[in-house]
């Protein structure tokens, strides 16, 4: 516990105050018949001894990436964290100072927040960023809401299998409060959303696409852009950051909105987060943007300095009328993205993408020949792709693999109950090949167990 | 002292051909990428990343730190925010690889700890707000307050009755009627009476068949306890509405009331204040929801259940509202929350709760002498001084004061919120500052508004930067770095 003040400080205090005791305090604010008449039940308090001590008996509890092989992803991967991220964000000059309100005493953060929307535009090919969203999946559906707030008249959503089911459940929660008809369409085998062509109308105010998709697969974005602008729609890209060391950038791809998840960017999987929802867009939907933007300016004595700017976009001046109800944000993890991004520069970015990419190739070709599994869609992927287990034991494959040390992909069943005898498997530079060999080899030996198979 | 050479933009610092982190050759056969990918999603030029060595990296954001104000650096009142001391062992734990190298789609028998730890979270938090029914999803407090407006909705439209309207005081935060708005709903506001209570009267007048929910905070963003808390809730309720409270200020009631003693239905927490979380700059925070029995069903999926031995995420809740982010939620920060609350124990959170308003009131005690405090006789774990008198005699601003203060050595408290006090000056203490902390804090108050004019409207003059000008920031916005032409 962490408390100052002394018997003696009390006594000093209170008599300045001119009360008896903080029970008197309280008595002045608090009516009796709402007034707390028991203690908490919270359990004993713990001194920091104990506490390291319950944490390290919960944590033997825990299977994580310390002790297995990480091969799942679906919007969350296992991505080298450099040493330097670690130490810098750990820095209690950043993570326990706040927004900043106070341009002079903040300007650390502040310009680390203009940074970082620099890069995010570097990294999108897009005209602008904000400072931060909370994860990729509420960062899609603001994206979304934006749209939505162009254009009054459209209330049409088209959205696409492909989109990170979670995504698209939060988008769906959303919309259930306000005028809005989202559509979805299906993917073809190949694994891509060309179905969502026909589904564009002249009442769609946006598409929103993922690209690669959730299941890895590469969208034609250009060409679903190229249609969504003539019916005078916005496309909403959900990209993953890393893929833009080998693919084209939203931006070039006719993205007018850019949204991702960004915990690949140096920050730990955590499970689920805090994480970083990314969000670019083009110059003339700036004044739509959601979050916390810092922008350039000079000060009293002419030096160049940051500070929050276009505040008349947010809830502490518009109330409602806001772009977003959003306050606190995510600025430790864009923090983390910054110095990732650093460290990577282009060729770190290159090196990275090519590393996935290899990676997820090799595997994907050696556990296709493996008999007992066969690919889910016939595309190309990037880091991802889900595989059929012809047995139909998911399950069993999971729990086997587990014992062997292998987090061996994602069951697509929770998602997609046609799905539930497949898995979706990433990999990221973090794997050797000598990993990948042992997960295709675990793979292939795991026995099959208990219900009849599929095939 | 200061390095300006290293706080230069990072795209200033580029050299091409610089480089720090490296991953070497590809070890499993190469593919070939223009033979296996479509050419059309290949990109032809890399993102122009700038390009630095891993020395300039450190060295340049190590300097930067040092730029800002911080909790484990400087005093930091800033009121509605419980800027308290985030405790390190908290972070050393959050961040054992057993807890933060968790994949998020692990299986339940996988992560046994982990959801040990969050269905307790789960019982502590609806143990201290005494409301039963916990979603742990929302990423901050305003997405707890939308989370909790799509609750109420839904529990509308589950029983046939068309209820629109969403009342918000106007001493509220902002984000109440922006996350009614975004809800779908429809805002109106409650005027706060001469005491900055509740105007009962406008409450009930405007409460009728239509009014979904009505938004308090209490201890509300002057500091004070609404002492109509019974009345107020009980007209609501008789209305057919539901009381949602903004947790913002948990930080002064631990223990001593619980909201849902008081007659709140819905509430949300912010960790990252009340139970230690940093708040790492600007975020992230966590918003964690508690409501009443007959609201749970409503609440977001998955939530953590216990079924004999085995703690699993439970899924199959066919009322729920459904997601509201990708993923469980904001766990770093819960874990936090957790081993915080665990350090305390009940009789510790209480303290929490004492100390806050004893220092509150110390404060506001010394205070008083230099700035008036334009309500109540005395407060909870903040208060709201204003400086309306001192700029009409002195012309010093609230935004003077706060200024000046910085080089003295202090953050400034939040200024010009809440709305309805003029020239606001809102200091929140919390419980981990000494007592010679805050006599140093009432000290320099003092002081100031004994300087010269002119040094205190140029203040401060310490800091790297000083007076920045906001309004060419919004009317020119430079929100990128460019390529100088």
């Amino acid at each position: 516990m962490y408390f100052f003040h002394t018997d003696e400080d009390r006594k000093q205090m209170l008599a300045a105050i001119g009360v008896e005791s903080v029970d008197a305090l309280i008595a002045s604010q608090v009516p009796a018949p709402v007034r707390m008449q028991r203690m908490l039940e919270l359990g004993p308090p713990l001194t920091e001894l104990q506490l390291e001590q319950r944490a390290r008996e919960l944590a033997k509890k825990n299977v994580s990436l310390d002790s297995h092989l990480c091969f799942m992803g679906a919007g969350a991967y296992d991505h080298f964290i450099p040493a330097v991220v670690d130490a810098i964000a750990s820095r209690g000059e950043y993570y326990t100072s706040y927004t900043p309100y106070q341009a002079e005493v903040s300007q650390g953060n502040l310009q680390v927040m203009f940074e970082y929307e620099t890069l995010i535009t570097q990294l999108t090919g897009l005209d602008v960023s904000n400072a931060s969203l909370y994860d990729g999946g509420s960062a899609a559906v603001e994206g979304v809401l934006m749209a939505l707030g162009v254009s009054p008249a459209r209330r049409r959503v088209v959205t696409t299998e492909g989109v990170h089911p979670e995504y698209r459940q939060t988008l769906d929660t959303y919309v259930a409060g306000i005028e809005a008809e989202v559509v979805t369409v299906d993917l073809d085998p190949q694994g891509t959303s060309s179905a969502c062509l026909e589904a564009i109308d002249e009442t769609t105010a946006c598409v929103l696409i993922q690209h690669p998709n959730f299941f890895g697969c590469l969208e034609d974005v250009e060409k679903i852009s190229a249609a969504a602008h003539r019916a005078g729609a916005l496309v909403i890209q959900v990209f993953d950051p890393i893929s833009l060391g080998m693919l084209k950038r939203p931006g070039d791809l006719g993205a007018d909105i850019a949204v991702a998840e960004g915990q690949s960017l140096g920050n730990r999987l955590a499970f689920g987060g805090p994480y970083l929802g990314i969000m670019a867009c083009r110059q003339d939907l700036v004044r739509r943007l959601p979050g916390r933007i810092a922008g350039q300016t000079t000060d009293r004595r002419g030096n160049r300095c940051w500070v929050l700017t276009l505040q008349t976009r947010e809830q502490h001046i518009r109330r409602e009328k806001a772009t977003s109800n959003i306050c606190s944000n995510q600025t430790l993890l864009a923090l983390r993205a910054t110095i990732y991004l650093s460290l990577l520069g282009p060729e770190g970015l290159r090196e990275t993408a090519t590393h996935c990419w290899q990676k997820t190739e090799y595997a994907r070709r050696s556990i296709a020949r493996c008999e007992r599994f066969e690919l889910l869609h016939s595309g190309p992927t990037f880091k991802e792709f889900a595989i059929r287990d012809r047995a139909g034991d998911v399950a069993g494959l999971f729990e086997h693999a587990v014992k062997q040390g292998i987090l061996p992909g994602v069951p697509l069943g929770p998602f997609w109950p046609e799905h539930d005898d497949c898995l979706l498997v990433a990999v990221t530079e973090s794997r050797t090949r000598a990993e990948i060999d042992r997960w295709t080899q675990t793979l292939a030996e795991a026995p099959v167990s208990g219900a009849l198979s599929h095939a | 002292m200061r390095n300006k050479q290293h706080t230069q933009l990072l795209f200033e610092l580029s050299r091409p051909g610089r480089r720090a982190h490296r991953l070497g050759a590809v070890d499993v056969p190469s593919a070939d990428p223009a033979t296996a990918l479509p050419a059309n999603a290949l990109a032809t030029s890399l993102p122009p990343l700038p390009e630095l060595a891993e020395g300039d990296v450190v060295r340049h954001f190590t300097n930067l730190s040092t730029l800002n104000m911080s909790v484990d650096t400087h005093f930091y009142p800033l009121g509605s925010c419980t800027m308290k001391y985030n405790p390190k062992r908290n972070e050393r734990l959050a961040s054992l690889p057993a807890m933060a190298d968790v994949h998020p789609l692990q299986p339940g028998e996988t992560i046994q700890g982990m959801l040990e730890i969050l269905c307790e979270l789960q019982s502590l938090l609806a143990e201290i707000s005494g409301l039963p029914g916990v979603s742990l999803q929302p990423a901050a407090g305003a997405h707890g307050e939308l989370t909790a407006l799509m609750v109420a909705a839904a529990y509308f439209r589950s029983r046939g009755e068309d209820r629109p309207v969403v009342l918000t005081a106007d001493s509220a935060h902002g984000t109440n009627p922006a996350s009614a708005a975004m809800a779908g709903l429809e805002t109106k506001t409650v005027k706060s009476d001469s005491r900055g209570l509740v105007d009962l009267q406008d409450l009930r007048r405007q409460l009728d068949e239509k009014t979904a929910v009505f938004m308090l905070t209490n201890p509300n963003t002057l500091g004070l306890f609404d002492s109509q808390i019974e009345e107020i809730t009980a007209a609501v309720h008789s209305a057919g509405g539901l009381v949602y409270l903004d947790g913002a200020n948990m930080n002064a009631i631990l223990g001593i009331t619980r909201p849902g003693d008081f007659g709140a239905d819905l509430m949300h927490y912010n960790p990252h204040k009340t139970f230690s979380g940093p708040h790492g700059g600007g975020g992230p925070g966590a918003g964690p929801i508690c409501v009443r029995d007959f609201l749970a069903p409503f609440l977001p999926s998955p939530i953590v259940v216990k079924r004999g031995s085995q703690y699993v995420l439970d899924h199959d809740r066919p009322q729920s509202i459904g997601r509201v982010r990708s993923f469980f939620g904001n766990v770093g920060v819960l874990l936090r929350a957790y081993f915080y609350i665990r350090s305390h124990g009940g009789e510790g959170l209480r303290r929490v709760s004492e100390d806050a308003v004893l220092s509150a009131n110390y404060l506001r005690s010394r205070v008083k002498h230099i700035l008036d405090v334009p309500h109540g006789d005395s407060c909870m774990h903040e208060f709201v001084a204003s400086a309306a008198r001192l700029k009409k005699e002195k012309g010093l601003t609230a935004m003077d004061l706060a200024k000046r203060l910085l080089d003295y050595g202090f953050h400034a408290p939040t200024v010009y919120f809440p709305l309805i006090v003029p020239e606001a000056v809102m200091a929140e203490p919390t419980e981990t500052e000494s007592k010679e902390t805050l006599d140093a804090f009432a000290e320099a108050l003092f002081r100031i508004t004994d300087e010269s004019s002119e040094t205190v409207h140029q203040a401060p003059h310490s800091t790297a930067i000083s007076r920045p000008d906001d309004v060419r920031a919004a009317r020119q916005p430079i929100v990128r770095w460019s390529e100088p032409s």
